[in-house]
């Protein structure tokens, strides 16, 4: 069904440690692994997923580690992929983090996981914190405190265990906006998304249930209070807690939320303004008219930038970058962090800003240009100039776009608004819920000439 | 070993606080020590030393020798300790079977723990111990387990089921752990129920007749409802089993949908591909203008969508399936173009796919945003990435034709840039644009003869000469450039030789005063001097033309080549549809059928997706007489294949770009050398035997060095089109006329009316087909005392408007104990009823006594006319058109042809093979057949080597006719 086998190498592909769950394949197959890694390599190619005869290798890279899984059958590809980052997850919750060291000083630990986690090719359990509470780093006697399996590994609720205790019951929410932009060289948005996210910090005793109410638009039109400001949601992602099928018939976020952190629900909306949105909404209702033009934000890219990159062979570059934030001026990005991209073999670096500062990462063949905070509304420039050696490399270099990094606290670009979290406990305790807003930058490329 | 021992180095200094200490002991004579410390009194020692020994097997050190010590510490109350002698024996059970045994009762015992941990990690540790002696003790223990108060055992217990019977299907038969197993489809836990739905999909899978599933619509709600309560895991295991299952209804078929649709906002995206699957299994049987089929179709596209910002790797399964998504139903995807703009941190692999899906989806609508963004990407640097936007650029040209001239000027402006590669890929594709729309774009020749010198790839050079060849006339130089390349012919590859072999010869048709004496030194180098059989006998068809028939030399090389059409390497439609089954898959990843990569599981059914039932669509039931002719052609794009694509029009191969999509292109030197044959010269010679006749093309090509230039064809289809065994020139001449066509089957003459029941007059007859007319054959014979006159015949109106064409013609009486052989022509205008059975013909005779009655069976082979032979696209289009419901099946016993003769003997009688692909030892024919009154029937035949049973699959819009023309083609093959 998925993998026969699973194999943890290092980078020269090496089994650090491996699993055998079907006992159907050769496990020296793997030794083919890396020989056909290295060799598309050479051919500037590259595929997570390679043959070699009836084998077939799906792989994720971590670090310094291989995770490769082995099948000779159709196995379910996006099954494997997925339960190989979700081991990545395991690991890391128990050792910190995942990489060749923490396998060797952990072995015993990473068999028993792999172990527990799937079997005969299926993948069982992989909640780490359920995990955590039956595999434990220390050895048990069996009379007496080993542990049994808590009855949440195989419960319909097998998220959350029984019996959780708190002195002080709290929910904390990051709601993150992450702004991807693709915008071309010609300064056209190309591109343009919002994926959010809404994270959960859960400190609550006992099984509550909690109820999640968001400014959706179409749980509004449902509700027919159309006149709100909403937000039209173009997908949405929700973590297995979520009863779904509650979602798709009135549009609850209802759950019994996971102890501890974790990421409730992501969404995405795509905000490219080019896009005319006419997607008709049928209701059955004759009252509620046909809404033509939904209310699609039409987001101006929060950082706009203008580029300008000469090049002069054999002699310079001269670089010249304006920056312009386009939010409301109550608002502030910070840390914000503009990449533009020069050639690999450029010296002599000065640059001049009308504010922040610049920093010339050879490594990355890039100018990183700092600006600690940036109020809405405002436009700086920078300058930069660099010296170009007489002999020209012959190495074609791409050409990079500039990207930028920043944060805007108390604020999403979607406008987004947690209206309430119902926390009802049979119990009876009073719960608080915070909420955190913040925006930041996510896949933001600004092609280059 | 080595990074143990460093590790020891490096750590002995450092805290001794983790388990890589336990990597310290590799030195002489450890197996010794440990040994003794096996065996220690002290548990704590022993347990370091079970450790230990864990330690050298993970380095890959064999420790199989402490066996007995360490099987030995299997009886401890420490749980950590005992998984690690277990883990141990999973690994050497099976080099130490005998000492295995010795584990059985600790397991058996372990089995009955009062600790449901225990008692699962035994069930589950015994289950990976493939070792026959012990799988037999593991039957009771897994019986308990099974039916063990503790979900968690379940669970485990349910999985071991599917391993044992791994090891031993028919122990797991005859024990009845397949009753148990399902029956845990009804378990209170979620997570029971899906691993024995996990369990016995993958036993189904290797027993695919078995009927294990069993599903039906109260398991399928038992499922449905176990889907809202399980792991994301078990979601998954969930859906792919729904996936299998087929819908009585349509009604049905949407309350699944239903059901199944929430799925798509979970957070796991195969949990979401696996949604996918189902969904678009079962919408194809949702009536398209129902509601809820839009709905559905909107619903799907932001979950595609929200897959690409998934880890890169389940990106890359997710375009592979989109790619075949928006083969099937383009409308998902059409306004999303956007999102599959390629960003400069994807990965390699990403980019190619995403550029693919681009060119799926261009439309008039997006071309120009389209076009912006490939000619940005043809400035990138990555070689592989620009060689295929600068193709894309091409086909968006062959595409849309509004954008054929921006398309053209741009890949004008990336001839200019003067990269290499660049300029090579552009003058393969700016060729097809030529054949596409031929004299508009010709003023660029001269730009292109520019680059003629830096030219270095076979495919580019190729590509240019035949631009030479084939527009000689306006370039003056023409010979010039030609006798350039002429210099160095033997260094050539093959493709570029015989490229240019025909386009001097084609030079030489248009200007034959000037270059006579190239196009002589070109066919002796071709005939003489090559060991390339290929070239050689193109050589000597060329020669031979020209010395004895100039003109039809012209006719035949010059004449106007057919148009390339838009839509490059579409999958095969049943290919696709199988595809969609496997969505998620390994299978979707490689474009594949699981039976191409998988071993053993070639008997294996191949998925179809079901068939669109309900009221919805009844006005699109099959009506014999009206659905002629099928409105196929229009209906659906038509296709340039890459190579190896079934149904491709070969003509247009020799050139076409090797578009692979298969994920690793395997391109080979070969393979443009095979498809080229078919190009330039001979397409054209073709083209007069037959108006088009690709299949001809196909045949020239097959000679054996084509053939492993097939073979090696890309990943992307199984098949190697029709590598035909008999092959080469033979086919040739057939089809020019030359060999002798056989002919058409005709039954032997039986006695349709016995002299008892017509006052002493006996007919007995059959029918034929002869040179196109249909003929009845009647023996009149007069087995009564007076003579016989005044004959004349008449039909009852039939299925298919037969009529005599004329009188019968018995001029002279008919004397006692005479007998005349009679034939009457027939026509199919006459009055239609349809009969049953179909072919079903009354026949009333008279003569000077009376009037007679009888009624015959005819074979419908006599109907099927001679241009019964399907375009490829449109056969392609076709067939996808056909309702799957309209598909009969049928077997043919006993039929000792191979499938070429088969081929052979069924063109005789209008049956005609239009492409032949070969898998795994199978060949595939697919053929088309013309009814008199339009209707086609669309056939598939499999011939398995060796096995004297062909599989025969009928497709038409009237199936009525299924059944009659299986019957054809039994008799016709096995006479």
């Amino acid at each position: 069904m998925s993998a026969s086998a699973i194999f943890i190498l290092d980078l020269k592909g090496k089994v650090l440690i491996s699993r055998n769950y079907m006992g159907n394949m050769d496990m020296n197959k793997v030794d083919h692994f890396m020989p056909i890694m290295m060799r598309m390599e050479e051919d500037a190619d590259s595929s997570p997923l390679v043959t070699h005869g009836s084998a077939h290798f799906l792989w994720i890279k971590h670090r310094n580690l291989y995770l490769v899984a082995m099948t000779k059958k159709n196995a379910n590809a996006a099954l494997v992929y997925s339960f190989l980052y979700k081991m990545v997850e395991v690991f890391k919750e128990y050792f910190k983090e995942l990489e060749e060291e923490s396998i060797r000083d952990n072995f015993v630990t990473v068999y028993e996981l792999m172990d527990e986690v799937m079997d005969f090719g299926f993948p069982q359990t992989t909640d780490s914190k359920i995990l955590q509470e039956y595999i434990t780093q220390q050895g048990h006697k069996l009379d007496v405190g080993a542990p049994r399996p808590p009855a949440t590994v195989t419960n319909a609720v097998s998220w959350r265990s029984e019996g959780i205790k708190y002195r002080k019951n709290e929910v904390f929410m990051d709601v993150i906006e992450s702004v991807n932009l693709l915008v071309s060289a010609t300064g056209s948005v190309l591109r343009s998304e919002i994926v959010g996210s809404i994270k959960l910090k859960v400190v609550l005793s006992g099984m509550p249930e909690l109820r999640l109410g968001l400014n959706d638009k179409v749980l509004f039109e449902i509700t027919g209070r159309e006149k709100s400001k909403t937000v039209e949601l173009e997908d949405v992602k929700f973590h297995q807690c979520v009863r779904l099928s509650r979602f798709e018939n009135d549009r609850t976020i209802s759950f019994i939320p996971p102890d501890g952190e974790s990421e409730l629900m992501s969404y995405r909306l795509n905000t490219t303004v080019s896009r005319t949105h006419t997607h008709t909404r049928v209701h059955t209702s004759p009252l509620l008219h046909v809404n033509l033009l939904s209310s699609v934000c039409q987001v101006k890219p929060l950082i706009w930038i203008e580029s300008v990159i000469e090049k002069f062979s054999h002699s310079r570059v001269e670089i010249k970058v304006k920056a312009r934030s386009q939010f409301k001026s109550r608002s502030t990005a910070n840390n914000v962090a503009i990449m533009v991209p020069v050639p690999s073999d450029v010296d002599s670096p000065k640059f001049k800003t009308s504010t922040g500062s610049c920093k010339y990462l050879p490594e990355k063949s890039a100018v990183q240009w700092n600006i600690k905070s940036f109020p809405g509304g405002k436009e700086y420039m920078m300058r930069a100039h660099f010296g170009l050696p007489s002999v020209e490399s012959t190495e074609l270099e791409g050409r990079r776009p500039i990207t930028v990094n920043f944060e805007i606290p108390y604020f999403t670009v979607s406008g987004i608004q947690v209206r309430y979290l119902k926390i009802i406990e049979k119990s009876g305790y009073e719960a608080l819920p915070w909420v955190r807003y913040i925006t930041q930058s996510g896949d933001y490329q600004l092609r280059t000439n | 070993m080595e990074w143990a021992n460093q590790l020891c180095e490096n750590r002995q200094f450092g805290s001794k606080m983790t388990d890589s200490k336990y990597f310290t002991t590799t030195k002489k004579g450890e197996i010794f020590e440990l040994k003794a410390e096996l065996n220690s009194d002290k548990k704590e020692k022993k347990k370091e030393a079970v450790k230990k020994v864990i330690a050298s097997m993970t380095v890959g050190k064999d420790v199989s020798a402490l066996f007995p010590d360490v099987v030995n510490c299997m009886q401890t109350d420490n749980l950590e300790l005992k998984k690690l002698v277990y883990l141990y024996l999973m690994n050497y059970a099976k080099s130490q079977p005998d000492m295995a045994i010795m584990a059985v009762n600790t397991f058996v015992k372990d089995c009955e723990d009062a600790n449901p941990l225990i008692r699962a990690l035994a069930v589950r540790t015994m289950g990976c111990i493939r070792v026959d002696k012990i799988t037999e003790y593991l039957c009771e223990p897994l019986r308990k387990c099974l039916k063990d108060e503790d979900p968690y055992v379940r669970k485990t217990a349910a999985v071991c089921v599917a391993k044992l019977h791994d090891i031993n299907a028919q122990l797991v038969e005859d024990q009845g752990f397949l009753d148990t197993l399902k029956d845990l489809i009804s378990d209170s836990n979620p997570m029971v129920v899906a691993n024995a739905v996990a369990a016995l999909s993958e036993i189904a899978e290797s027993h695919p007749n078995s009927n294990l599933l069993d599903l039906n619509p109260q398991s399928i709600n038992k499922l449905l409802t176990a889907l809202n309560e399980c792991t994301e895991w078990g979601q998954i295991f969930i859906l792919d089993c729904l996936a299998n299952y087929t819908p009585r209804d349509d009604r049905e078929s949407q309350s699944i949908c239903e059901r199944v649709t929430p799925r798509l906002s979970h957070a796991n995206s195969a949990v979401v591909l696996s949604a996918v699957k189902v969904l678009m299994k079962f919408m194809e049987m949702l009536p398209k203008d129902l509601d809820y089929y839009s709905t559905l179709l909107k619903k799907l596209a932001p979950p595609l969508v929200t897959l690409l910002s998934a880890e890169p790797e389940l990106q890359y399964v997710a375009l592979r399936n989109i790619n075949l998504i928006v083969q099937k139903r383009p409308e998902i995807l059409k306004h999303e173009m956007k999102v599959f703009f390629v960003k400069y941190n994807d990965p390699i692999y990403v980019k190619l796919e995403k550029l693919d899906i681009m060119i799926r989806l261009a439309s008039q609508a997006n071309i120009a945003q389209v076009l912006a963004e490939l000619k940005e990407y043809a400035t990138e640097v990555d070689v592989d990435f620009v060689r295929k936007a600068v193709r894309a650029i091409g086909r968006c040209a062959i595409k849309v034709e509004q954008s054929a001239e921006r398309c053209v000027s741009t890949l004008l402006d990336l001839i200019q840039t003067k990269v290499n590669y660049v300029v090579q890929e552009a003058i393969v594709v700016i060729k097809d644009i030529f054949r596409k729309y031929p004299n508009k774009y010709e003023s660029v020749i001269a730009t292109l003869c520019e680059n003629l010198d830096s030219l270095d790839e076979p495919e580019a050079r190729a590509a240019m000469i035949w631009i030479v060849g084939e527009y000689a006339e306006r370039i003056d130089n023409a010979d010039e450039l030609l006798e350039s390349f002429l210099e160095g012919f033997h260094d050539e590859s093959t493709q570029v030789q015989l490229q240019l072999l025909t386009a001097i010869v084609k030079l030489f048709l248009k200007k034959p005063t000037e270059t006579q004496e190239l196009v002589q030194q070109v066919l002796s180098l071709a005939t003489q001097d090559s060991d390339n059989p290929d070239l050689r006998d193109r050589g000597y068809i060329y020669w031979r033309l020209l010395s004895t028939d100039p003109v039809a030399a012209k006719e035949v090389v010059l004449a106007e080549k057919p148009l390339i059409s838009e839509e490059t390497d579409l999958i095969e439609p049943t290919l696709l549809e199988e595809l969609i089954c496997h969505i998620g898959t390994l299978a979707s990843v490689y474009h594949k059928p699981p039976s191409a990569f998988v071993e053993g599981s070639r008997g294996v059914m191949h998925k179809r997706l079901p068939a669109r039932t309900g009221s919805g669509e009844s006005t699109e039931s099959p009506d014999v007489g009206t659905a002629a002719g099928g409105s196929a052609p229009e209906a659906a794009p038509s296709i340039i294949p890459s190579q190896g694509d079934l149904l491709g029009d070969l003509l247009n191969l020799d050139m076409a770009p090797p578009t692979t999509s298969g994920p690793p292109p395997p391109t080979t030197g070969m393979q443009m050398g095979g498809m080229d044959l078919l190009g330039g010269g001979l397409d054209s010679l073709v083209g007069i035997s037959h108006s088009v006749d690709p299949y001809l093309g196909g045949d020239i090509g097959g000679s054996p060095a084509m053939g492993a230039g097939f073979g090696a064809a890309p990943a992307v289809m199984p098949a190697s089109l029709n590598a035909p065994v008999g092959g080469g020139l033979g086919d040739l001449f057939d089809l020019g006329g030359v060999g002798m066509p056989m002919g058409a089957y005709i039954p032997p003459k039986i006695v349709w009316l016995p002299a008892m029941k017509a006052k002493g007059l006996e007919i007995s007859g059959t029918f034929a087909r002869r040179a196109g007319v249909i003929q009845m054959e009647l023996i009149l014979t007069n087995k009564a005392m007076s003579v016989m006159t005044d004959f004349a015949i008449q039909f009852n109106r039939n299925s298919f408007g037969l009529a005599p064409a004329g009188p019968l013609q018995v001029l002279t009486p008919l004397g006692p104990n005479q007998t005349i052989e009679v034939s009457l022509p027939l026509s199919t205008v006459g009055p239609v009823m349809k009969m049953d059975p179909l072919n079903n013909l009354q026949v009333a005779v008279k003569n000077n006594i009376d009037v007679f009655y009888f009624s015959c069976q005819y074979p419908i082979s006599m109907l099927f006319v001679e241009d019964g032979k399907m375009e490829r696209q449109v056969f392609l289009a076709t067939w996808k058109d056909i309702p799957n419901d309209n598909e009969s099946q049928f077997q043919i016993k006993d039929c000792h042809l191979n499938s070429d003769a088969a081929s052979s003997k069924l063109q005789g009688s209008n049956i005609f093979t239009i492409a032949k692909r070969t898998v795994e030892g199978q060949d595939m024919l697919y053929m088309s057949i013309k009814l008199s009154n339009g209707i086609w029937v669309l056939a598939e035949l499999r011939v398995q080597a060796g096995n004297p049973n062909y599989t025969i699959s009928l497709k038409c819009r009237a199936p009525e006719v299924s059944q009659c023309v299986f019957q054809c083609y039994e008799a016709v093959l096995k006479n």
